[in-house]
């Protein structure tokens, strides 16, 4: 009866393996084609993120446990998130542009990839890749002290050189982060004298001042209806939150009536009914009101203001 | 599963990234397409191992994954620098040694 139970039991292990399996081989290569065909670079991580957890798992299946928690930890938790705060630097609204610099080059990338995957799966196919051992001899209990006995005795000489490598790479990063300050710090006083002698001695208008919402990046209304774009930061302007103003009564004089067509133009024309599909360059001379913002912004008041913080 | 099934997903794994790595061109995205084709052959590796049923796969994908991480972190560093003077991530505006 035991035996019976007990190969019972495999075969349904076994099932719930092969399912899983399958289930995650189709997200972690969807995902990976998700990743290359993904204009935007937060996307992209997205995607790469659900590759590598579903290698955790893989990892995890195939008596791994120590390897699977490292690949959460490492490679989703830190790795990524590097990439994300990287992306968040330079811009997060970054896409890639989809000219082909060079002719056919995608299709003959595409043709490269496929001969790699007919010639690796021909190689695989005639080596004898032989069942898999029981997993009691690499998973389980035994599987972390297993890996540290290893480390420690055949692979040490290799463990330390990692260490020099990661030293190493710590420093590279810092070095090549690292920014020479190229004119002196501008003092106090130096800063207030440039304040005074600059177009704008005060402070800028703040946003959402009798606009239709307080946010940041709602412009503020003059007084004669008009947005002020001094009013906005440049930053938010370039990330296209739109820059609606609120509807102008009638009993204002004509003159009030422009800016408000302008900014619902402006809003609705370079997102084009999908706000993620937006190009940067698509930021021309029609939505001009988010980039004029930036250019007749007082450069020295910008610049003050931020060393001041 | 036999190890088979998964080194063949590995394969796949790794031609797509090289497929990323070859079309893409903002250098942020072929950095990831180079991290999956580290996490196909670390697949394979840890397949491997349970084919051998020893742990020395395991430990090799370990070191991998070290020497992934460090790579990233230099190469970000790089493109931050790239992206301080000319103010794109494009690979193919970083051409100043063509000429």
């Amino acid at each position: 009866m035991s035996p019976v139970l007990a190969s019972a039991a495999t075969t349904a292990a076994v099932t719930t393996q092969s399912v899983v399996f399958w289930l995650l081989a189709v997200v972690s290569v969807g995902a990976a084609c998700g990743m290359v065909l993904a204009r935007r670079a937060v996307h992209c991580a997205i995607f790469l993120a659900a590759v590598m957890l579903s290698l955790a798992v893989f990892y995890a299946m195939q008596g791994a446990p120590f390897l699977a928690f490292v690949q959460v930890i490492v490679y989703t938790g830190a790795v990524l998130m590097l990439f994300l705060f990287v992306m968040m630097l330079i811009g997060v609204s970054s896409a890639d542009s989809l000219v082909e610099t060079i002719r056919g080059q995608r299709l003959a990338a595409a043709v490269a990839g496929i001969g790699l995957v007919v010639l690796l799966l021909l190689g695989i196919g005639h080596t004898v890749i032989g069942p898999a051992q029981p997993m009691t001899s690499i998973g389980g209990q035994g599987n972390l002290s297993g890996i540290a006995t290893l480390i420690f005795t055949t692979y040490v000489f290799p463990f330390e050189v990692t260490s020099a490598l990661l030293i190493t790479a710590a420093l590279g990063a810092m070095v090549l982060a690292h920014r020479e300050r190229t004119s002196p710090k501008l003092t106090q006083r130096e800063l207030s004298r440039r304040r005074i002698a600059s177009k704008w001695p005060t402070p800028l208008p703040s946003p959402g001042v009798y606009a239709l919402h307080n946010a940041v990046d709602m412009p503020a209304l003059l007084p004669d209806g008009t947005p002020s774009e001094l009013s906005v930061s440049p930053v938010l302007t370039r990330r296209e939150l739109g820059t609606e103003t609120a509807p102008v009564p009638e009993s204002l004089p004509a003159g009030g009536d422009e800016p408000p067509r302008g900014g619902e133009q402006g809003n609705g024309e370079p997102g084009g009914g999908q706000p993620g599909g937006a190009q940067p360059s698509s930021g021309g001379p029609d939505n001009g009101q988010p980039g004029d913002a930036g250019t007749e912004r007082p450069v020295e008041t910008s610049t003050q203001g931020r060393s001041d913080s | 599963m036999s190890p088979a099934a998964y080194v063949t997903l590995a394969v796949v794994l790794f031609a797509i990234g090289g497929i990323g790595v070859l079309v893409r061109r903002n250098a942020l995205i072929v950095f990831m397409c180079v991290e999956l084709m580290l996490n196909a052959a670390n697949l394979a590796f840890v397949a491997f191992a349970r084919m051998h049923g020893n742990l020395d796969g395991q430990v090799i994908a370990f070191f991998v994954m070290v020497v992934a991480a460090a790579e990233v972190v230099v190469g970000l560093a790089i493109l931050m620098a790239i992206f301080r003077t000319r103010r794109s991530t494009s690979v193919d505006d970083a051409n100043l040694l063509k000429n």
